[in-house]
Order: C-alpha cells, then structure tokens, then sequence
C-alpha cells in the first residue's frame, strides 16, 4: 500500500475517479486465438490492462518426474513485462508476487479441467500481463479460461474472475490501480458460474463480514457480463 | 501419492464425513496451543509456537534501511517462511517452494492489512527507517502452518525491542523499548474435506483436504483472506467462517496475551 501523505479523492460526487458507479465493470473485450504455436490462446483489454493467455498441451510432462500416471498436472506462469507499470521498471522473471499468483490461479484451474482425461501429460498455461492496472491476476485467468476452451480442453465450466473492493464505507467492484494502492480493502475472487463456487479467494485490508457478503454479491452480479464477454470471444472465431 | 496414503487419506475422508476427527476434537476445535517468547537473545524479538504436533519459530531482527521512494515517511515489515527439510520427510533444500512463499505472503498480508506496526512509527528522519524482518521457521510439521507462523510472527513482533539509534548507527547492546503494536491478528485456518469443514487441519487431515481457507481477523474486521488449493468453498460456507474466525480471535488472542513479555 502506497504512502498515505498524497492519498487522493477516489470518490467524487458518488462516482470513482474514472466516472464509474460503485458495482460498475470497466470496458472488457476479449479476443480468442491470437497467437499460432499455441493451442489456445486469448487477449484481453480490461480497462487499462493488456493480457495475454496463451495455453500448451496435453503434452508429455517433463521432466518426466513430475508426471501422474492417473491425471494431467497443470502448470502456470504469470508474469508482469517489465514495461508494464506506469512509473516503473520491473525486473523480467517471476518474483514473490507472481509465484504466489501463479499459484493460486494453477489452483483455479485444477478445479475446472478434467485432469483424468489426459493422464501422464501436462497443460501449460502462460499469462503475460503487459500492461497493468489494478486487477491483472483476475484480468488473467480471465483470459486464460477462454485460451483453455480456444485450446479444445474440456472443462466442467469457463470460470472467470474479478476483484471487489472497499473505498471508505462503499463496497466496489473491479479495483484499479490507483484504488487498490489508496482503497481500505482489495478481494479478487474467481467463480465458476454454473454452480457459483469461489474457487479463488484472496484479501487484504479490511472488511466486516457484512461488508465481505457485499463483495461477494457484487463479484458473482459481475459474472453475467464477464462470461459472456468470454463465450462471445469464442464464438467470434468462428465468423472471421 | 503411495498406496499408504491413499488408504491413510480415504481413512480420513470417512471419519470426517461421519462427523469424527483422528484425534477426537469437534470439527471448530483448535489443538493445544504454547507460545514461548524471548527464546532467541540475538533477535530482537522472538516466539516459538507449538500447535499440536506443529512447532514454529519466528525471529524479528529490526535493521536500519534506506527509506523506499514511493514511501518516504515510512518503514516497512517483511515476513519470510522456511519450510527447513527437518521439519519434515516431504520438505527438500533448495529456494523458497510456492508453499513457502505462498505461507509468508499470507502472514505477511494479516499483520500488515492489520496496521499491527503504523509504519510510519518505523520512520527514523533522514532517509532512514527501520525494516522489522520476521523470519518464520517451520520446525515440525504437522498441519495448519498459517494460524501457527500468524501466532509465532505476532507474538515475536510483541516481543520485539528497538535497538538504540544514535547519528545514523544502532546499537544492538541497547535494546529497551519495544515496538508500537497498535492491533492484534490472528488467523484462522480451515479444511474442506468433501463436504466437511474443520478448523486448525492436523497433517494427516490436510493430506486428505479438497481445499483451505485462511481468515485473518482483529476480531472486529476480516483483515486478510487466503483460499488454497484446487476444491471450492461456496458464498455461504465463507459467510459463515469469516464469523467463526472473527469469534476465534479472542480465543488466540489470550494465548498471545499470556505469553507477552
């Protein structure tokens, strides 16, 4: 969290500094099979986030170690370019903060792929974030989710993800950066939508329990628009 | 996964859908708890937490720095996990595992989401601040490693004493007052098997577990959350934890109280 000394007005007027209402989504477009090696992949525009998913596999785990002759394994890596930021270099590589979010999205996605299917193998799923503003690990399964169907790969379902967040009393929804780096509280969480299970929650700042009831209203509200942006980008590839 | 465990964690499966734990607690009970502080002289501050079979150590070490720039009026607090290969037959050398990071990013995010130490207290003029290091050793494992580093890091942290600083230098012979704990945070750490929920996991009952949930709490606000693992938790289910952990939290917070000095 940044310095308090030059904290700045994040609601005016009952409206965020963006001209967005409290459970208001920023612009999301979503375009699926961009890239050709891969077996999947999508782009995604989520405000002023750029992201990149691109999916490889089932193919043969290696090192071979590491393979389950009973189901696929999943791997995961999510990675911020170092030209990303607004007002910083970042290092290239995966430091603390995306080996902790490579984590928990592989996690994510162990939920929703059917593993048995592809024994012995691995899927590969690579998130890029190329430009960031607040919101890019929810920004990034929620492209991954549509390179994994572009790929072919059967899931129980495309979950998505987005962050709810607390700016003084108000609950919000899709934090971006400035308001995660002054908000009192930041919540992504990634839904499978067919049964509304949470299969990735995380937090930090603070909220009463009315208030986490609140958040998570808000980020299942959210899935309608979030799941058919996905569905659209993939069905689109088929009317080029 | 061997044989062994399969037949180990298909033991537990059972047992918990029947309403039952291995060791005969209630699904919201909490093992024994012990927190020794002080027992490290060379930290400044110090706690070792045994939870069951779990044993944790954490050391604070409070060391002058170079204020960061977009922070210029504050400290900072950094906490680091080890999963030392002693702690377990599972745990290998090498750098921080995920889990390792994952384990300490968490602790990390409760006492700091907390506002346990105002970094701005850490300012020292000049550029210069106080970095307060908590360094959580996993010494035996044996489930639920993250209410168990949340007790050891805030309970070292209370014990903590600031160096002397004089013209830029601390001296470590002269450590008297302790660090401005402004609030207190404990966590509380659950286990889905199937359609079971238990709190405080034992190792064998987090081999066996669909997914986890950690809640961080002061007792009046849920400062810091954490699911894991691969199951899912419904809205409900985490309604109702944040609850149970935020009604936790008076019970730890004795056990950190009373092993305060």
């Amino acid at each position: 969290m940044a310095s308090s000394l030059n904290k700045p007005e994040l609601i005016v007027n009952g409206k965020r500094l963006d001209g967005r209402d409290f459970g208001e989504l920023r612009p999301l477009k979503i375009e699926a099979n961009v890239l050709k090696n891969a077996q999947g992949s999508a782009y995604l525009e989520w405000g002023n986030n750029r992201v990149l998913a691109a999916v490889y596999g089932p193919r043969e785990a290696t090192p071979r170690h590491t393979a389950d002759s009973t189901k696929a394994i999943v791997k995961c890596r999510y990675s911020m370019a170092p030209f990303s930021g607004l007002a910083d270099h970042g290092r290239t590589g995966p430091n603390r903060r995306a080996t902790e979010i490579s984590k928990v999205t592989k996690e994510v996605f162990e939920n929703v792929i059917f593993l048995n299917e592809f024994p012995g193998s691995e899927i590969d799923i690579f998130i890029e974030i190329l430009q960031s503003d607040g919101g890019t690990r929810a920004a990034g399964i929620t492209a991954a989710a549509v390179a994994l169907a572009n790929a072919g790969i059967k899931m129980k379902d495309l979950v998505y993800a987005v962050s709810a967040g607390r700016i003084g009393e108000h609950v919000v929804l899709d934090v971006n950066m400035i308001e995660d780096n002054y908000s009192d509280a930041d919540m992504p969480m990634a839904i499978s939508p067919k049964s509304g299970e949470i299969l990735l929650l995380q937090m930090d700042g603070g909220l009463t329990k009315e208030q986490l009831r609140k958040g998570m209203e808000m980020v299942i509200e959210a899935g309608k628009t979030i799941s058919k942006a996905q569905r659209d980008a993939l069905k689109d590839i088929y009317k080029k | 996964m061997g044989a062994l465990e399969i037949i180990k964690s298909d033991y537990i499966r059972e047992l918990v859908a029947k309403g039952e734990r291995g060791d005969g607690r209630k699904d919201m009970d909490v093992r024994d708890i012990k927190i020794t502080t002080g027992t490290i002289d060379h930290a400044e501050g110090s706690a070792q937490v045994d939870l069951g079979n779990t044993r944790v150590l954490a050391g604070a070490k409070i060391m002058v720095d170079d204020v960061h720039s977009d922070t210029p009026d504050q400290g900072n607090i950094v906490v680091s996990a080890e999963l030392l290969p002693l702690a377990s037959a599972e745990y290998e050398s090498g750098p921080p595992s995920p889990e390792a990071i994952e384990l300490a990013r968490v602790v990390d995010r409760g006492i700091r989401a907390g506002n346990c130490i105002k970094l701005e207290d850490l300012f020292l003029g000049e550029g210069k601040a106080w970095t307060v290091y908590v360094d959580v050793y996993v010494l035996n494992y044996d489930g639920n490693l993250f209410d168990a580093s949340t007790l050891a890091a805030m309970s070292a942290i209370m014990n903590a004493r600031i160096p002397e600083y004089k013209d830029g230098v601390a001296n470590y012979e002269n450590r008297k007052e302790p660090l401005n704990i402004t609030n207190v945070v404990s966590s509380a750490t659950f286990a889905k098997i199937g359609n079971s929920i238990l709190l405080d996991p034992s190792g064998e009952e987090e081999s066996a577990m669909d997914a986890r949930l950690t809640i961080a709490t002061d007792g009046n606000v849920i400062r810091a959350m954490q699911k894991g693992l691969s199951g899912s938790f419904t809205i409900e289910e985490v309604d109702k934890l944040a609850g149970i952990a935020l009604e936790k939290h008076q019970f730890y917070l004795k056990h950190i109280e009373k092993a305060k000095r």
